[in-house]
């Protein structure tokens, strides 16, 4: 009997010959990540249970993302509290306005293939991006890693995921991973692993896989992994794959709860409807629909019907799942040289502040200026609902981060639609969903 | 065997942590002054209506969503005895063991209860309502020795030799 990718890499960790889906064991953890939104929780959580010193001050990442820059008059306080610990416990990894947490974490070198990290933060699971474990936890979990270095985790059983072939045009890892979501729905992979192969796969750059990693979480994952290759040896600064990475990949043979296949022809742009992350529709259903109800009338959970479409107030470019150069390319190769509607707010938010002088440096900032856009400071930003974008009852935004839920981004009747940057582009200039 | 009665709120599939306690509330000093704030996206009121030893019932993967730790604290801070859903999302059920929140798992009581009745729990064993009885099962071994540490805190303090 083979081993999933998972497998591998729990037994790798731990030392065993292998381990099986259901064991319980005890990891040694190589990287952890706190955010700021939490740091407070995690030092009371930490010095309560009596620790001194943490286990490794070096394995260790602060990172300020969900509030910066501070918006609300209680934000200040976590960064203060932030800094103490660090000069405190002697945590040198700290990023105070360097982006969202998820892209520093494998873009600033802090997780490898074959890793295993934990993170304050349920997208935490991105890092599978790269072929490493990487799982969100609570703050009284991580303040008991910060002390032993260790936690329990279940190995999870495996749905693998094979896409084989070409995406057609305007179509993105954005729509598989959407697709995936609604097929197997919110709850789908609880407590699982997604291990993603396949041609279409293979063909993806890393920063299109992290996307699809970031959002498995979506649909209940532990973690959502990806097979190392050259790609994410040089991204990750390898100098190529080393004997126990080249195994990283699952055995024909191992035991998977699920398998599904995909091909790559049959996925469409497609959208993730109010407010349910797994209600899921391809964007000619949803233009479909919304041409069926009466013009001019305010359909809860829909929007707005204006010009046989729903009509879109905002759009929102950015987050860990798509705020990478080549999200922003994306979006400007669909703006470039034309205006989006005069009625639309579009914000736009790269990942991390090294994406943001990549975008500048190649003038796909200016093209999405000049587009009209409004670009903010690298984070977290509007997708977490605590910054500039803010949106009331019954106003449409079009966004390409990953959740939808209720009241996310302002007032419970504020209507989200998730999709890829292309879709979101194409919105932002009709001024309806397209 | 441990039991309690007490009164249902009725809640459905796939209740996110961002309802449960939604991110503008997180910077909020204590959980206790983020508790009036639960569940405020899907129920304004409900957060007032709580009353100690009441319980939760609802229907597939509660608490999905977040990592937030606060969202199992709240519904403990508004006095909730217990939650018991078909199924729970995964950090959520860890956050809800590690701070000592009893999670029931049962597949049919959300179908058949109605709010603001009373049902008895039975811990480890079942639940009855009206007339009937819903099997409860067990917790793993490695989960029973955090939730009778008293949760994790109190698990790492004994490790550190602070408490016997």
């Amino acid at each position: 009997m083979g081993s999933t990718l998972i497998e591998k890499i729990f037994a790798h960790n731990i030392g065993a010959d292998s381990v099986k889906a259901g064991d319980i064991i005890t990891v040694n953890v190589d990287r952890v990540m706190i955010h700021d939104i939490f740091i407070p929780f995690v030092k009371d959580k930490f010095e309560e249970m009596g620790f001194t010193k943490i286990w490794d001050p070096d394995k260790t990442v602060l990172i300020y993302d969900h509030l910066v820059p501070a918006s609300q008059l209680d934000d200040p306080r976590h960064h203060h509290i932030g800094d103490e610990f660090c000069d405190k416990y002697g945590v040198k990894n700290v990023h105070r306005s360097d982006g969202i947490c998820h892209q520093l974490m494998t873009e600033a070198g802090y997780v490898k293939p074959g890793d295993v990290a934990f993170g304050t933060d349920s997208h935490t699971v991105t890092y599978g991006c790269v072929g490493a474990f990487s799982t969100g936890i609570g703050y009284t979990e991580m303040a008991s890693i910060l002390g032993t270095g260790k936690l329990w985790v279940r190995v999870p059983e495996t749905i693998r995921v094979n896409i084989e072939g070409e995406l057609p045009e305007g179509v993105t890892s954005k729509d598989i991973i959407l697709t995936i979501i609604g097929d197997l729905r919110a709850d789908g992979a609880t407590y699982k692993s997604l291990e993603f192969a396949g041609s279409t796969v293979d063909a993806m750059s890393v920063a299109s896989r992290m996307t699809m990693s970031n959002m498995t979480v979506e649909c209940g994952a532990k973690c959502g992994l990806f097979s190392p290759d050259e790609k994410t040896a040089q991204y990750c600064g390898l100098d190529g794959l080393d004997d126990f990475l080249t195994t990283l990949h699952g055995d024909e043979d191992a035991n998977y709860a699920q398998v599904l296949n995909y091909r790559a022809e049959d996925f469409a742009p497609v959208m993730a409807c109010p407010s349910q992350v797994d209600k899921i529709k391809p964007v000619s259903q949803v233009i479909a629909e919304a041409a069926s109800l009466e013009e001019g009338s305010v359909v809860p959970g829909v929007g707005l019907i204006e010009g046989g479409s729903v009509r879109v107030d905002q759009v929102f470019i950015g987050s860990c799942t798509n705020g990478r150069l080549e999200d922003l390319q994306a979006a400007a190769a669909v703006l470039k040289g034309r205006q989006i509607a005069p009625f639309v707010k579009l914000i736009v938010t790269p990942a991390s502040r090294k994406i943001y002088r990549e975008a500048l440096a190649d003038g796909t900032l200016d093209i999405l200026a000049e587009a009209g856009a409004m670009i903010t400071t690298p984070g977290c930003g509007l997708c977490c609902g605590r910054t500039g974008g803010i949106l009331t009852d019954n106003e449409v935004v079009v966004a390409t981060n990953n959740r939808n839920f209720l009241g996310r981004m302002g007032t419970s009747k504020v209507n989200i639609y998730l999709a890829s940057p292309i879709t979101a582009a194409r919105c932002a200039l009709a001024g309806r969903i397209v | 065997m441990e039991q309690f009665t007490g009164k249902v709120w009725l809640l459905g599939d796939d209740i996110d942590t961002d309802i449960i306690i939604p991110t503008e509330y997180l910077a909020l000093k204590t959980v206790k002054d983020m508790a009036p704030y639960g569940f405020s996206p899907l129920r304004p009121e409900l957060a007032a209506k709580i009353r100690p030893g009441d319980i939760i019932v609802a229907g597939k993967n509660f608490g999905c969503g977040s990592s937030r730790e606060q969202a199992p604290e709240v519904i403990k801070a508004l006095g909730v005895r217990a939650v018991i859903a078909r199924s729970y999302a995964r950090i959520f059920f860890r956050n809800a063991i590690n701070n000592g929140l009893l999670l029931i798992e049962n597949d049919t009581l959300c179908n058949d209860v109605k709010e603001g009745d009373e049902i008895t729990v039975n811990v480890g064993d079942s639940i009855e309502y009206k007339g009937k009885t819903y099997p409860i099962s067990a917790l793993p071994d490695n989960l029973l020795d955090i939730l009778e540490a008293g949760g994790l805190v109190k698990a790492m303090q004994k490790l550190n030799g602070i408490i016997k």
